[in-house]
C-alpha cells in the first residue's frame, strides 16, 4: 500500500516536473471523440496562425489522447462559428477561439448570439495594436502624423483596416475623437493584406497587429509610432535599426490616449460541466509551457496574460461592456430591421 | 397527365420555359426586396450595401421579361422531355432529396449506404453481394479518407455515437 | 549568374533522398485532395499543415507546395470525366474536357490537361528564378483601383459574344452577381439579402453552386438520356499519352499566351480561377477554331490549364516576397512559415537563401514529378469511366455531398447542392449558360469590394480608375475586350470599304 502511494507520488511529481503541474485529471473528463477547435476567421489570418499553432503542439507533444481537428467557420464575419458553437449544447467536443469579433459581430450584425451563450475556458493571450506608418513618410513620431493629418484636408488621410465595424475601424474612430480629425476608413479582407497596402502607399497608416506587420518593418518598409497598451511590450530583441518591440513608445505618452487589446482566448459549447472545463483549462496550461507557444508569443509580441474561471468571465464581460459604448458612439450597430 | 401518355408525351418547351423564366423574374424581385431593406444610397463614401444589388435585381427583372415575351413568341411543338424521361430524372432527385434530408439525423455514412443500396438495386438491379460490397465500401473508405487521414468530420448520427467513432 | 549558383544549391537541397521522399508524397496527396470535391487545396495544405511541424522547414515547404501542386493536377481529372470541378480553377476545363471525354477521348484530354498544367508552372517558376525582385516591385503597386480593373478584364474577356440569346446572358450573369452579394457585406460590415436566415450569413459558396449546377445537373441529365455515361470507349493504354503529346506543340502559341496570362493574374494577386476563365475566354476569340469552343477542342483544355498552374505557382511570389498571399491556399502556406519561425517579406530572400532557393527548386522538380505521376495515371483515371453508371453515380452524388459538406461543415450547403442541380438541370435545358454565371459567382464580390474600397479612397469619384497609367491601361484593355467583336466588325467593314474605295 504505502509502495503504491509512494509510486503515485513520485510519478505525479515526475508528471509535475513535466507538464508543469499534476495530473489529476487522469480520473476526471477526457475527450472520446475528435475535438473540433473551430475559428471564427478565414484561413491564414491572426486566429487561423494561433489554432494552428496550437494544433500542432498539441499534435507534436501529444498532449491530446484523441486528435484535435481545427475548421474555420468564417461566414458572417464570424458569425457562422459562434452560432454553430451555440447549437452544439452538451457536445463538450467543441472548442473556439475569439477574437474581438466576438463582440463586434453580434453588435455590428444583430445575429443572435451573445459570449454568454457560451462557456468560457481561459484567456490565451492579448493581441497588440500598433500604428503603423510608410517609412518612406517624414513622420517619426505621433504628433508629426496627428498635425499632418489635421493639415491635410478632412477625409484624404486613409487609414487601412481588416474588416468593416471591426476592431480596426473601432480604434480609427477612437482617434478620431481623441484628436478631432477625420480618417477614411478602407475594409480589406485580411491583415496581411492591410500591411502591404500601406508599403504601397494605398493608404497612410494602419493599426496592424505586430505579426502582421513585422515582416515588413524588419525589410525597413513600415515604421512603427505607438502600440495601444497601457505599457510598452515587453519583448527586446531587436528588430530594426536596432529597435525592438519594446523601443515603441505608448500611444497615451504620445499625447493619443487610446488603449486597445484584442481578446485571444478559448470558449466551449454551452451547457459544460466543470469537469470538462477543467480538462481544456489544463491543456492549454500545457500548451504555454512548450517552447514552441513561447517563441509564437515572441514573433507576434504577445501580450501572455493568461486568466481562467471567473477572473476570465468578468474581462470578457468589462469588455463587453466597453465594446457596446465604443461601437455606439460610432454608430456601428446593427439597425433593427 | 391524359391516357395518351405514350412515348411522345410531355410538357412543352415553351411552357417550362416561361416557368423558368417567371422564377428567375421572382429571384429578381427579390434581390431588389432585399437591397431596399439593405440600403441602395450612394452616399459620401461610395455606394451603400444595397446598391449593386438593387441594380442586379432590376436587371434580372427586365431581361427576364424580354426572355418572357420573346419566348413566348416561339413556335409551339418541340417538348421539353417526355414524361418517361421526366421520370427518370425524378427517380434520382426524390431519393437524393431523402439522402439530403436525412443526413443532419442519421448522419452522412448511413445515409450514404442506404442511398448507394436502393440506387443499385433498384435502378441498376445488381444481385445483392454486389450491392452489399459497394454500399458498405464506399462509407468506410470515405471514413479512413476523411475522418483518419484528413480529419475533416461529417455529419455523424446515432450509430455512430454508439460505436463511439 | 548569383541566382542560377543560388538555384543549383536549392536542388541539391531538394535532391536530398528524404525531401523527394517527402516530394511524391506531397503529390500524392494533393491530387487526392483535388480529385475530392470541396476538399480544396487550402483545406488539404490547412489539414496537414500542423504535421510538417516536426519536420525542417525546407522539407516541410517542400511537400506543403507539392500537395498544393498536386491538387492543382488532380483538379482536373473530376472535371473531364464527370463535369464536375475538383477545384474552382478547374470549372473552365469542363467546358471543353467533358465533351472531349463524352466523345471517348478522356485519355487524350486528360493528358492535355495535366501537360498543359506542367508547361504553365514551369514558366511562372522560370519567371520567378530570374525575376523575383521585379515582379514583387509591381505587385506592390495595386490598390484596389487597379485590383478592380484586373476583374474587369478577366470578366471582359471571358463574357463577350456567345451564341445564346443575349439576355439570356445577361440574366444568368446577373443571378451570379445576385447571388454573390448574399451573406455580409465586407465594406459597410452589415448582413444584407439574407432575409434573416442564419444559414445565409456565408452567402452562397462558388464551390457549392459549381457541384450543384455542373456535377449534379448533369447526372440529371444523364438519367434523362437514359442510363448510360457517353465514353466509355475510352482508350486506356499509355500511348494515347504520346499519341497527344505530338498534337500538343500545335498549339504553342496558345500555351505561351495563357501562360502569361496566368502569370500576370497570379502576381497581380487575382488568382488562378479568374485566370482561367481569362485565357479559356481569349483563347475562344483569337483561334481559328473558337466556334468549336465547347463541343470537345483540345485547345479549350489546354488554355484554362495552362493559366491555372501558371497563377497557381505565380502566387506564390507576392506570398514570399510581401508577405501578402496570391490564394486562399498561399495564406496557409503563409502561415507556415511564420510557424517555422520564418518571416515572409522583404527580407527573406536574403536572409533564409537555403529555404527560398531549396523551395523553387522544388518547383522544378514537384511539377515534374507530379506530372510524371499523373500521366502514368491517365490510363487508370480513363478506365473509371467503364463502370456502370447505376454504380458511379450514386458513388458521385455521394461524393458531391461530402464535397459540399467540408466546403463550410455544413449541411444546409448539401441541401443548396442540391438545389442548385436542380437549377441548373432546368436552365440548360431552357439554354441559359451557366458558364457567366459560375464566372459572376467567383468574382462578383471581390469585384464589388475592390471597387468600393476605391471610391472610399477617392471620395466617390469614379477618376480614380483612370488616375494612373497602369489602372487605366488595364481599364482599357478591359473595355477592348468586351466591345471585341464591334472593333471586329468595324475594322473588318473599314477594310472591305477601303478595298472597294
Amino acid at each position: 500500500m504505502k509502495r503504491t502511494v509512494l509510486h503515485y507520488t513520485i510519478g505525479a511529481a515526475v508528471a509535475a516536473s513535466l507538464g508543469g503541474f499534476a495530473t489529476m485529471a487522469s480520473a476526471a473528463w477526457e475527450p472520446t471523440r475528435p475535438v473540433e477547435f473551430i475559428i471564427p476567421a478565414g484561413t491564414g489570418g491572426g486566429a487561423d496562425q494561433m489554432a494552428r499553432t496550437i494544433q500542432g503542439i498539441v499534435t507534436k507533444h501529444s498532449l491530446m489522447k484523441q486528435p484535435m481537428v481545427v475548421i474555420n467557420k468564417s461566414g458572417g464575419a464570424g458569425g457562422e462559428g459562434f452560432l454553430d458553437l451555440k447549437s452544439s449544447a452538451n457536445n463538450p467536443h467543441k472548442i473556439i477561439i475569439t477574437l474581438s469579433n466576438l463582440f463586434t459581430t453580434p453588435l455590428a450584425t444583430g445575429i443572435p448570439f451573445n459570449w454568454k451563450d457560451l462557456t468560457p475556458v481561459a484567456m490565451l493571450a492579448l493581441d497588440e495594436f500598433v500604428l503603423w506608418v510608410n517609412a518612406e513618410k517624414p513622420y517619426k513620431n505621433v504628433k508629426d502624423y496627428i498635425d499632418a493629418v489635421k493639415a491635410a484636408p478632412a477625409g484624404t488621410i486613409k487609414m487601412g483596416g481588416t474588416g468593416s465595424k471591426q476592431e480596426d475601424q473601432i480604434i480609427t474612430v477612437a482617434m478620431e475623437k481623441a484628436t478631432g480629425t477625420k480618417f477614411t476608413y478602407i475594409p480589406y479582407k485580411g491583415g496581411g493584406e492591410v500591411a502591404v497596402q500601406l508599403v504601397g502607399n494605398h493608404v497612410d497608416s494602419t493599426v496592424n497587429n505586430p505579426i502582421e506587420a513585422v515582416a515588413q518593418w524588419r525589410g525597413g518598409k513600415l515604421r512603427p509610432l505607438c502600440v495601444f497598451d497601457s505599457k510598452r511590450m515587453s519583448y527586446d530583441e531587436q528588430v530594426f535599426e536596432g529597435k525592438g518591440w519594446k523601443d515603441i513608445p505608448t500611444c497615451k505618452s504620445e499625447g493619443l490616449d487610446i488603449e486597445y487589446l484584442m481578446l485571444r482566448g478559448i470558449f466551449m459549447s454551452p451547457k459544460a460541466t466543470k469537469d470538462q472545463v477543467d480538462y481544456y483549462v489544463d491543456l492549454f496550461k500545457k500548451v504555454r509551457e512548450t517552447p514552441e507557444w513561447k517563441d509564437f508569443m515572441k514573433t507576434g509580441a504577445f501580450n501572455t496574460t493568461f486568466l481562467v474561471g471567473a477572473e476570465y468571465a468578468k474581462w470578457v464581460e468589462t469588455e463587453e461592456k466597453r465594446h457596446e459604448t465604443l461601437m455606439k458612439e460610432a454608430d456601428f450597430l446593427a439597425k433593427s430591421n | 397527365m391524359t391516357t395518351n401518355s405514350s412515348s411522345n408525351a410531355g410538357p412543352s418547351h415553351k411552357a417550362v420555359e416561361a416557368g423558368v423564366t417567371t422564377v428567375i423574374g421572382l429571384f429578381g424581385v427579390l434581390v431588389i426586396f432585399g437591397s431596399l431593406k439593405a440600403g441602395i444610397k450612394w452616399g459620401a463614401e461610395g455606394p451603400g450595401a444595397g446598391f449593386f444589388p438593387f441594380y442586379i435585381g432590376l436587371f434580372i427583372v427586365g431581361s427576364s421579361l424580354i426572355n418572357l415575351w420573346t419566348g413566348l413568341r416561339e413556335d409551339e411543338g418541340n417538348l421539353f422531355a417526355e414524361w418517361g424521361q421526366l421520370r427518370q430524372v425524378l427517380s434520382v432527385v426524390i431519393p437524393t432529396t431523402i439522402y439530403v434530408g436525412a443526413m443532419p439525423f442519421i448522419g452522412l455514412y448511413v445515409a450514404s449506404f442506404v442511398f448507394i443500396a436502393w440506387f443499385m438495386r433498384w435502378l441498376g438491379k445488381y444481385n445483392w453481394l454486389t450491392v452489399a460490397l459497394v454500399s458498405l465500401g464506399m462509407p468506410f473508405v470515405t471514413y479512413i479518407l476523411f475522418e483518419r487521414w484528413f480529419l475533416v468530420p461529417l455529419p455523424k448520427g446515432p450509430l455512430e455515437n454508439l460505436l463511439g467513432l | 549568374m548569383e541566382e542560377i549558383l543560388n538555384l543549383f544549391q536549392g536542388f541539391a537541397i531538394a535532391l536530398q533522398p528524404f525531401n523527394i521522399m517527402v516530394m511524391i508524397l506531397g503529390i500524392v496527396l494533393g491530387v487526392v485532395i483535388g480529385v475530392l470535391p470541396g476538399l480544396g487545396g487550402a483545406n488539404g495544405v490547412a489539414i496537414l499543415l500542423p504535421l510538417t511541424f516536426s519536420m525542417p522547414p525546407t522539407s516541410a515547404i517542400i511537400m506543403l507546395s507539392c500537395i498544393y501542386w498536386g491538387a492543382l493536377f488532380g483538379g482536373a481529372i473530376t472535371s473531364i470525366l464527370f463535369n464536375i470541378p475538383g477545384e474552382p480553377w478547374s470549372v473552365a476545363t469542363t467546358f471543353d474536357g467533358y465533351p472531349m471525354a463524352q466523345q471517348g477521348k478522356a485519355g487524350e484530354a486528360l493528358t492535355a490537361a495535366f501537360t498543359s498544367s506542367f508547361v504553365g508552372a514551369f514558366f511562372a517558376v522560370v519567371m520567378i528564378t530570374l525575376v523575383a525582385p521585379l515582379v514583387a516591385t509591381l505587385a506592390l503597386r495595386f490598390g484596389p483601383a487597379e485590383k478592380f480593373a484586373v476583374y474587369f478584364l478577366a470578366f471582359c474577356s471571358f463574357v463577350g459574344l456567345s451564341k445564346e440569346p443575349p439576355f439570356k446572358t445577361i440574366a444568368a450573369m446577373m443571378i451570379g452577381f445576385a447571388l454573390a452579394a448574399v451573406g455580409l457585406d465586407s465594406v459597410t460590415g452589415s448582413l444584407r439579402l439574407t432575409f434573416g436566415f442564419t444559414e445565409l450569413l456565408n452567402g452562397f459558396d462558388f464551390l457549392i453552386a459549381v457541384i450543384g449546377l455542373f456535377g449534379i445537373g448533369e447526372i440529371l441529365l444523364t438519367m434523362e438520356e437514359g442510363l448510360a455515361f457517353r465514353g466509355g470507349k475510352a482508350k486506356i493504354n499509355l500511348s494515347v499519352v504520346l499519341q497527344t503529346w505530338k498534337e500538343l506543340p500545335r498549339y504553342w502559341v496558345t500555351s505561351l499566351r495563357s501562360c502569361v496570362i496566368g502569370c500576370w493574374m497570379g502576381i497581380t494577386p487575382a488568382g488562378a480561377t479568374p485566370a482561367s476563365f481569362m485565357s479559356y475566354g481569349i483563347a475562344k476569340r483569337v483561334s481559328p477554331k473558337g466556334a468549336n469552343f465547347g463541343k470537345g477542342e483540345i485547345e479549350g483544355v489546354i488554355a484554362p490549364e495552362t493559366a491555372a498552374h501558371a497563377a497557381g505557382t505565380a502566387a506564390l511570389l507576392p506570398m514570399l516576397s510581401l508577405g501578402v498571399p496570391g490564394s486562399p491556399t498561399a495564406a496557409v502556406l503563409l502561415g507556415g512559415l511564420l510557424i517555422w519561425g520564418l518571416q515572409p517579406g522583404p527580407l527573406l530572400f536574403v536572409e533564409q537563401k537555403e529555404f527560398v532557393w531549396g523551395l523553387i527548386a522544388s518547383m522544378y522538380l514537384g511539377n515534374l514529378v507530379g506530372l510524371i505521376v499523373v500521366l502514368t495515371c491517365v490510363p487508370v483515371f480513363a478506365a473509371i469511366l467503364r463502370i456502370p453508371f447505376s454504380i458511379i453515380a450514386p458513388l458521385i452524388l455521394v461524393l458531391c455531398a461530402i464535397g459540399a459538406y467540408s466546403v463550410h461543415n455544413s449541411t444546409f450547403d448539401v441541401a443548396m447542392m442540391l438545389v442548385f442541380g436542380v437549377i441548373g438541370y432546368g436552365l440548360k435545358k431552357t439554354g441559359y449558360p451557366l458558364a457567366p454565371l459560375v464566372l459572376a459567382i467567383v468574382l462578383g464580390d471581390k469585384a464589388e469590394e475592390a471597387f468600393r474600397q476605391s471610391l472610399l479612397g477617392s471620395q466617390g469619384s469614379l477618376g480614380i480608375f483612370f488616375s494612373n497609367g497602369l489602372v487605366s491601361t488595364i481599364m482599357i484593355l478591359g473595355l477592348i475586350a468586351l466591345f471585341w467583336s464591334v472593333i471586329q466588325e468595324g475594322y473588318t467593314r473599314l477594310r472591305t470599304r477601303a478595298a472597294t474605295a
